[in-house]
């Protein structure tokens, strides 16, 4: 595969809950390989784009298909196969409380594979020394800190070995050095692994620190107001609200 | 006046003299939005007359009278202003992002009645098919195709079971007693109390007892379902389960539900005995009857009949308060309010549909002569 194969493609999609339109009709394409970010403003739409592509909320109109596969339109077994090839790491980490670390990275292995349950076991500890987190297998979540969450949930989407990885606000609430040890986990898992990353922020560290490639999203005007990667777009913004975005207001 | 009004050459100059700190006159505001509507202007000067101490009411009248300006296309100018107040008036009439849809006029009766019946048909829609996932995932489950881990499912045993033995004898002893109390006081007036041991014995077993241990037990275990799993909405769990493909229903729902469908019925029975020992406890100890003879009449009085339907009644109350627990819970919103709203419909639910379905049992029993 080329590096500028695409894998995930949106064409035309509107999101609304109800009356209320939050995104009307947007189309972009992200790249395998690539760290894509979904950038934007508070109460802009990141967030429940996400949402739709990953299937958690149906769109008002539009398709998304990953890898030529119109997802949107797939039933529920097809989904839950490509879905399978995805990891998404949620804003709170959303680790089951009920569950220890290695249960709850063991969890996908023991749903999709065969494997035998020492193989299980030797996976779970190569995907939490990956996060950092070795040694930490028998801890609830309750028990870790906010940053270890988002590690370990990390590791948790990894643990199928997918193609694709979601992150949510991955640097919400984590304090500058851990969210600083989470972008820099963000490129090597895409460097070392060529995954490709779907990453929503509005962190801007962290969008020049990983983003490869970007869509600004304009909660005015409902659309994409900027695309391309975010660094270029910094030198040659398209538009007032995207340097304004990008410069914190200060320009 | 603290304000004053020139207007020359279609300019509006209004002067700000003295203090503004809690200013309220409804004259001087009006007459600024008047004349600001009624002239022909191009622009409103603000100007420092010699302004004292200000505070928010100052800002919501300049702002007020700024947005009826933009609303005329007016220019604004607050070149004479205090720096900070300028800044905070200029923050103001920036976000001013309004709603697409206007919440402020009322419904009609119509409409009002259009929409709750929409909202009914979609709750029954929902409820309906919420009841058909957790059966198909039971069909699952009997074909050992359900992901359920064996240990929610013991988990959630331990707290239906021994955990609420404490509060279902506690409270069905108290129902005992009140029962036998209540019809002792009638019995008595024809010197029949000894026939207190039957009305305990037919009361407690046929409904009373599986009635109580279905209230306790939407309240407690219920209520506890409806939490926990509106919780895992809240903290995105749930959405965790569902991306991964697996089924909230036979992950979350089924270990539940079957938990509580059996330790129901085993805690009818204790409630059953617990209620019995309560109605002996006023029938020895306050009627005057012997132990060996409360207990002959409460033997004689029982049937086999009577002890089923409770435990009838104890199996379907299990399956409605888990039902209504998981339903509750897994249609939670995403917000700490909203557990709390999952957790009181859950509870009231369980409790409503209980006596909905023991009155579709009762008259079913009423036709079979059972």
């Amino acid at each position: 595969m080329s590096k500028a194969e695409t894998q995930i493609k949106v064409e035309n999609m509107t999101i609304a809950y109800g009356d209320f339109v939050l995104l009307k009709d947007i189309s972009f394409e992200v790249k395998k390989s690539d760290v894509f970010v979904i950038m934007g403003a508070s109460g802009g739409g990141k967030s429940s784009l996400l949402r739709a592509m990953t299937g958690l909320m149906e769109p008002a109109t539009g398709e998304i298909f990953v890898d030529g596969i119109n997802f949107t339109a797939a039933n529920a077994e097809v989904r839950n196969e490509i879905m399978q090839r995805c990891g998404i790491l949620y804003q709170s980490g959303a680790l089951f409380s009920s569950m220890t670390l290695a249960e709850n990275i063991a969890l996908p292995l023991q749903q999709y594979t065969n494997y035998s349950p020492k193989l299980i076991d030797e996976l779970v500890g190569l995907k939490l020394a990956l996060v950092g987190l070795t040694g930490f297998e028998d801890f609830y979540p309750s028990e870790i800190s906010g940053g270890m969450k988002k590690r370990a949930g990390l590791a948790r989407a990894l643990a199928l070995d997918p193609e694709i990885v979601y992150f949510d606000e991955p640097s919400a609430g984590l304090d500058p050095i851990s969210s600083k040890l989470l972008d820099d986990l963000i490129i090597d898992i895409n460097k070392s692994l060529g995954t490709t990353i779907v990453v929503v922020t509005h962190e801007l560290n962290s969008i020049f620190a990983i983003g490869s490639n970007s869509i600004f999203l304009d909660a005015d005007t409902k659309s994409i107001l900027g695309r391309g990667n975010p660094r270029e777009l910094l030198k040659n913004p398209p538009n007032e609200a995207v340097l304004k975005f990008l410069t914190r207001g200060e320009k | 006046m603290p304000v004053t009004l020139n207007i020359a050459k279609n300019i509006m100059t209004v002067g700000l003299r003295g203090d503004f700190s809690g200013y309220y006159d409804a004259e001087s505001s009006d007459r600024l939005f008047k004349e600001i509507r009624q002239n022909q202007i191009e622009k409103i000067v603000f100007k420092d007359d010699g302004l004292g101490k200000w505070d928010s009411t100052l800002l919501v009248l300049i702002y007020d009278a700024a947005k009826i300006a933009k609303e005329k296309s007016v220019k604004i100018e607050m070149g004479g202003l205090p720096d900070n107040l300028q800044k905070l008036i200029y923050l103001a009439l920036e976000v001013d992002r309004k709603p697409e849809k206007d919440r402020s006029g009322h419904s009609g009766f119509l409409e009002i009645l259009g929409n709750w019946g929409y909202g009914l048909y979609k709750s029954v829609r929902k409820g309906g098919a919420f009841m058909h996932q957790t059966l198909t995932s039971f069909l699952r489950f009997i074909g050992g195709g359900a992901v359920m881990r064996q240990v929610d499912f013991l988990f959630a045993m331990e707290d239906s079971s021994y955990k609420a033995v404490g509060i279902v004898s506690l409270v069905s002893f108290m129902v005992g007693l009140i029962l036998a109390f209540v019809g002792a006081i009638q019995l008595k007036t024809f010197g029949a109390q000894i026939y207190v041991a039957s009305l305990v014995a037919i009361g407690m077993t046929r409904i009373m007892g599986a009635i109580m241990v279905g209230i306790i037990m939407a309240g407690r275990t219920g209520a506890s379902y409806a939490a926990t799993i509106g919780t895992m909405q809240v903290n995105e769990e749930i959405d965790a389960l569902k991306t991964m493909g697996i089924s909230t229903t036979d992950f979350l729902v089924l270990p539940r539900i079957m938990a509580l469908t059996i330790t129901m019925p085993i805690l009818v029975i204790l409630a059953d005995f617990m209620g019995i020992v309560g109605g002996a406890a006023v029938g020895v100890g306050m009627l005057g009857i012997s132990a060996p003879e409360y207990w002959q009449y409460s033997v004689n009085a029982l049937n086999m009949t009577n002890f089923w339907v409770g435990i009838f009644h104890g199996f379907v109350f299990g399956i409605v308060i888990a039902l209504c627990g998981c339903y509750y819970g897994v249609n939670c919103g995403r917000n700490a309010d909203s557990v709390g709203v999952a957790t009181t419909r859950a509870v009231v639910s369980a409790i409503v549909w209980m006596i909905v379905v023991t009155g579709f049992i009762t008259m079913v029993f009423e036709a079979l002569g059972i």
